[in-house]
């Protein structure tokens, strides 16, 4: 086994397959980094609409709970093939990698609405009614109260959540998406071995990640303390 | 579009369905107590562990947690047989998900461990308790409040996480959505029962473990 | 005419009753304290009257116009005039001291900044905390932070400034700073209702004091009829009470 791995190497870490791994790696994280901006936005407006109060905004807010509540209890890789399966017919010719995101953004919108909200919800309310009877309107009480106070809270478990996504991202490579996976699975059916194709791959997912469950280790130890 | 939805050629696999979902639970079962042996194992490794096993068992837990499991199960899959071993696809499955399991219930064990404060265990020696009284009545309480959210969340987390072995060719809830996929061509309709069987499953299993939290341990675990 | 009036106004949370068929009014440059065992209702009335707790009943005159708190213009007319200063300070945690003193000035009221900053170093002088306008609020004492929300509702030039047991979350020797900052407010012509437990403070200060009892006036009077001649043996009671303290 190790005979053989010596002998592949110096073939397996040629430059074509260097740029062909540098590549994947790009589409992994351009997937995650699309997934959890996105996510970001429409999780923080689901967090915010369910904050609001006003009977006008309750069947919005009853959808709103039902998708969060829904999407966090499938596996992605079904939700990955129910949004294969609505695009392809509806939307020919929409990429792969296309796909793959619209099922990451899904996804991640409801993880991070929730983590969003509990940071929103870590606010007092007395900081709420300062505002409010400062005249302040609800945007603003949000933008320069709220929200400046809350990402402390935030923060951590999200950046926690950016490094689990990075590996859910690895289940995209099921529809073709050449991200790393896939682009490991590639180089075995070349015929390189598997200890080199994957082991390469998981070390390429350990250098996305590592650095950014150290950082989400130290923003934990740091905002906590203060 | 004039797409119409027959969900009839779906229910009439309802039963088999049925069988994957028991399948799914069985590895998530498999897989979390699995895990939860090596957690425990790592977690005194990493709280009263000296250097060699503290190391070894963050390099474990470092390792594990920042790599995907498909890839990991993947290089089990077809690494090993370079070495002479072959795994069924099910217990190559297995395997991962507990190694991965295991690294994360080694984080969740030791926060629990970490919780039992220093001075709660001193004023039960001053009060003249044994050993195993300070265990049951100061640490255990302590421990299974601060670990009893997590592990159940994990434990959902697990459920879901437990579809890609359908990757491999097992025959768990996802494995036989493909199945009838392929057969009945009604590939939305059949993934739509089978994100509603999910849904129903992961919150059966969060119900009945906040329960089992509030009567056993007092835990007020959350649902939702 | 009055400049506030408040006409048989009732509050509940939920099924409890916490305000019945209050009735008072404060005359222009006013002092008016309310007195009264906690749970009384006093603290309700101030929140009803700058619409953080809906009125079930009645009506609330500023001005001589009636205030109709479910008009999100009138009521923003209204907190335009009138600011409350709570027990706990309530100061943005994410602002330092000026820019908490500003915010409402430039970004509400949309006054130049320059303005509002000057403005903003004049009355945290008048309260003595000039010092620490750059400070954040978890680095000041409790007297501090709430000197500094005084200067924050001041602001906002408010016609009518509401007190809500602004000392009761104070160490004792920080209570005096407070009650000197509202004492040296009373002579500029702005309306003031107090909460307060502070009697001595209250005595001093108060044209008119008006005692609460389970969600009802029982009876408004100068601090001397209240102090030495109450009318009802409830006041009575609860003065002689918390003096002997």
């Amino acid at each position: 086994m190790f005979e053989r791995l010596a002998t592949e190497a110096p073939l397996f870490f040629n430059i074509h397959n260097l740029v062909f791994i540098g590549q994947a790696m790009g589409r992994t994280l351009g997937m995650t980094l699309i997934g959890c901006g996105v996510g970001f936005v429409f999780g923080l407006l689901i967090a915010v609409l369910r904050q609001t109060t006003g009977r006008l905004l309750l069947p919005l807010r009853f959808v709103a709970i039902a998708y969060v509540e829904f999407f966090r209890r499938i596996p992605f890789l079904v939700i990955l093939f129910i949004v294969l399966f609505v695009i392809e017919p509806l939307m020919p010719g929409t990429s792969l990698f296309g796909i793959a995101t619209v099922a990451v953004c899904l996804l991640s919108t409801a993880f991070l609405s929730e983590i969003i909200r509990s940071g929103l919800e870590s606010v007092p309310r007395a900081q709420v009614e300062a505002a409010t009877i400062l005249n302040f309107n609800t945007l603003q009480t949000l933008t320069m109260v709220v929200l400046p106070q809350s990402w402390r809270v935030i923060l951590p478990p999200a950046t926690a959540f950016v490094v689990m996504f990075i590996k859910d991202t690895s289940l995209a490579s099921q529809l073709g998406v050449i991200e790393l996976t896939f682009a490991g699975k590639i180089l075995v059916n070349r015929g390189f071995s598997p200890v080199l194709g994957f082991g390469t791959i998981l070390v390429c997912y350990f250098a996305l990640s590592y650095p950014l469950s150290r950082f989400a280790a130290y923003l934990e130890k740091r905002l906590a303390a203060s | 579009m004039d797409y119409t939805f027959q969900f009839a050629a779906v229910f009439e696999e309802l039963p088999y369905l049925l069988g994957g979902a028991a399948i799914t639970l069985q590895i998530a079962f498999v897989s979390f107590w699995g895990g939860a042996v090596i957690g425990l194992f790592g977690a005194i490794a990493k709280v009263y562990g000296g250097g060699f096993w503290r190391r070894l068992a963050s390099g474990y837990v470092v390792a594990f947690t920042n790599t995907p499991a498909l890839v990991q199960i993947f290089l089990l899959y077809y690494a090993l047989p370079d070495a002479g071993i072959l795994l069924e696809p099910l217990t190559a499955v297995l395997i991962g998900l507990v190694l991965n399991a295991g690294a994360y219930l080694t984080e969740i064990l030791r926060a629990g461990v970490l919780s039992v404060r220093r001075s709660e265990i001193e004023a039960a020696q001053t009060l003249g308790m044994s050993g195993l009284q300070i265990v049951r009545y100061v640490m255990l309480p302590h421990i299974a409040k601060t670990i009893y959210a997590p592990l159940s969340n994990f434990f959902v987390w697990l459920v879901l996480g437990s579809s890609l072995a359908a990757l491999f060719g097992v025959e768990e809830l996802t494995g036989r959505a493909i199945n009838i996929s392929t057969v009945n061509l009604r590939s939305i309709e059949t993934f739509t029962v089978v994100a509603m069987i999910y849904v129903v499953l992961t919150v059966i299993a969060s119900s009945a473990l906040a329960l089992v939290g509030r009567l056993a341990f007092r835990v007020k675990a959350k649902v939702f | 005419m009055q400049h506030l009036e408040i006409d048989n106004v009732c509050a509940s949370y939920g099924k409890l009753e916490v305000l019945r068929d209050v009735t008072l009014s404060a005359d222009k440059g006013e002092v008016v304290s309310l007195i009264g065992p906690s749970g009384s209702g006093k603290s309700t009335l101030l929140r009803v009257l700058i619409g953080l707790t809906p009125l079930t009943a009645g009506s609330i005159h500023v001005g001589g116009e009636r205030v109709d708190y479910s008009n999100r213009k009138n009521l923003k007319k209204l907190r335009g005039h009138m600011a409350i200063v709570f027990q706990q300070y309530n100061l943005f945690q994410n602002m330092n001291v000026l820019r908490n003193v500003t915010i409402a000035p430039v970004k509400i009221k949309k006054q130049p900044r320059a303005d509002a900053e000057n403005k903003a170093r004049e009355l945290l002088e008048k309260v003595g905390m000039q010092e620490k306008a750059e400070a954040y609020p978890d680095e000041l004492s409790g007297g501090q932070q709430q000197r500094v929300a005084i200067a924050r509702a001041l602001a906002t030039n408010p016609e009518i400034l509401l007190f809500d047991e602004v000392t009761s979350a104070l160490d004792p020797e920080r209570v005096k700073e407070v009650l000197d900052t509202i004492r040296s407010l009373t002579d500029e012509g702005i309306t003031m209702m107090i909460v307060s437990h502070e009697m001595a403070f209250v005595r001093e200060v108060s044209t008119r004091v008006a005692m609460m009892d389970e969600g009802r006036i029982i009876e408004v009077g100068p601090p001397a009829q209240i102090f030495e001649e109450p009318q009802q043996d409830r006041t009575r009671d609860f003065v002689s009470k918390i003096l002997s303290h």
